[in-house]
């Protein structure tokens, strides 16, 4: 098992990607932060919890999409079938832009479900994706994220972990 | 996670924890219903034909819109005016349908054990949707999924199945369903309507008065007298089971307690319920009806990922 991101490095990225995030969208007044679940959320209330203090009195939209009933491989998962999570989105997403957080860029199916699931709900003027970590080389689709916290060629035996203080009981990135 | 059948014949195959599951995965399909558009694609790839050798009308739709919001392709089957009345058996017209590759099969039969036979016979999943005076699983699990959507649980709930349990598909998987859940179960009605070794064979409290019932319960989930099932009358007159067992307002109303109305329809208003408790306050049988749709995307959901 090889380390990463440790906790500093990585609270360092997430303080990173919260720049370059007000960078682009200002006071987020026409933005909307979407956390993938189960796992990009974990990001997502980070950034969202660590962009509040970086703009005292802005009204930043975060919400939680789930892609279960999106996926592509469905059929193939046979008995192993994935258990759906909440989705919470509590505003219109009609002409917003949109930042999808995704912990771990990896084939790019779920950042192409995820695109599926939000045109559900409206159709906002632009999407952005932000991942921790981007396993380039590994693509099976045509997306890249605009925001990328650390890139990793990892080969595909090799899988990356994030773990979370939250719910793994420390902040760590991992290739195992 | 999956659950622990391949076809769902019943509640009596269910454990507890494949219960819990479908009603997980139905909370997350009814969020999918109140969007603006309440479609998913999950089941694209899928086509599910509903095979109905006996009338219906809301479990047919609800089944049918269950598998359109999913994106399945649907083929509906009718007894009526098909190779059936030529002389055809269930077995050849199912095999028939399943040459077309259809991947999943929702049965309703007038005679009890249908799908179960025919699941010894075929390979994709199957739904039974009613099987003679069996069971209706999907109805008990909507049932269940509303009691614990309107009182937040059902372990340690009252509930009380009223009327005419002795035909009642329905009242069967409901005292599963229930049971395994964790709830209190009695069964009211008529002596005539109640089978005699009810109580001993399925742990139920048994009672014929009505009242008492009533004044028990949290939940009374009244049911419909199926007059087309009885070969003899088992009562006097619909009139004198409206006074003995109907459930009317005055009766609610003389209640120190507010007792949460449901019913799996079609309802004989004036008989076994009066109009003004089927529309009350304390009603959620079209609560039930919403519902049912959730819960049958959620059956159908878990049960298609089987066949791969």
């Amino acid at each position: 098992m090889k380390t990463i991101l440790n906790a500093r490095q990585l609270e360092i990225t997430v303080d990173r990607l919260c720049h370059q995030l007000i960078e682009n969208h200002g006071d987020f007044s026409n933005t909307v932060l979407l956390g993938l679940q189960p796992r990009g959320v974990w990001l997502g209330n980070r950034i969202y919890n660590h962009l509040q203090p970086l703009l005292p009195g802005a009204d930043i939209r975060y919400g939680k999409i789930d892609i279960t009933f999106y996926r592509d491989d469905f059929s193939k998962k046979g008995k192993h079938i994935p258990v759906p999570n909440e989705t919470t989105i509590k505003f219109p997403i009609e002409n917003k832009r949109i930042v999808l957080i995704d912990d771990v860029l990896y084939t790019g199916r779920s950042t192409r479900a995820a695109l599926d699931a939000m045109l559900d709900f409206g159709r906002p003027s632009s999407v952005e994706l932000l991942a921790l970590i981007d396993r380039r080389f590994s693509r099976e689709l045509p997306i890249q994220a605009t925001y990328v916290g650390r890139t990793v060629d990892a080969n595909v035996t090799e899988n990356v972990r994030v773990l979370w203080t939250e719910r793994d009981g420390r902040d760590e990135v991992v290739l195992e | 996670m999956s659950l622990s059948v391949k076809h769902l014949l019943g509640i009596r195959d269910l454990t507890r924890q494949d219960i819990e599951q479908i009603f997980q995965t139905a909370d997350e399909f009814k969020a999918v219903l109140q969007r603006p558009i309440k479609k998913v694609p999950t089941l694209r790839d899928t086509t599910i034909v509903n095979v109905f050798f006996e009338n219906s009308t809301r479990t047919r739709i609800s089944f049918e819109l269950a598998e359109k919001r999913l994106g399945a392709d649907v083929i509906n089957f009718s007894a009526s005016g098909s190779s059936v009345s030529k002389g055809e058996t269930l077995i050849d017209t199912v095999h028939n349908i399943l040459s077309m590759k259809v991947d999943m099969v929702v049965m309703r039969h007038s005679a009890s054990g249908a799908p179960h036979f025919l699941s010894r016979h075929i390979d994709v999943p199957i739904v039974n949707a009613g099987d003679g005076i069996n069971e209706h699983p999907t109805q008990a699990l909507l049932d269940a999924f509303s009691i614990r959507e309107k009182l937040g649980g059902v372990e340690g709930k009252k509930i009380a199945i009223c009327g005419d349990i002795m035909h009642s598909r329905v009242a069967l998987s409901n005292i599963y369903a229930l049971k395994k859940l964790g709830a209190e179960v009695t069964v009211v009605g008529p002596p005539t309507l109640i089978p005699k070794h009810l109580a001993e064979a399925l742990g139920v409290n048994v009672t014929y008065n009505m009242r008492e019932a009533l004044e028990w319960a949290d939940v009374a989930n009244v049911l419909r007298i199926q007059l087309e099932r009885q070969n003899m009358p088992l009562f006097s007159s619909l009139r004198e089971y409206n006074l003995a067992y109907g459930v009317t307002r005055e009766l609610l109303d003389s209640l120190k307690k507010e007792v949460v109305i449901m019913h799996p329809g079609p309802i004989n208003r004036g008989v076994e319920l009066d109009s003004a408790v089927a529309d009350g306050n304390e009603s959620i049988i079209l609560q039930q009806v919403e519902n049912g749709v959730a819960i049958r995307m959620a059956v159908l959901y878990l049960l298609s990922g089987r066949k791969g």
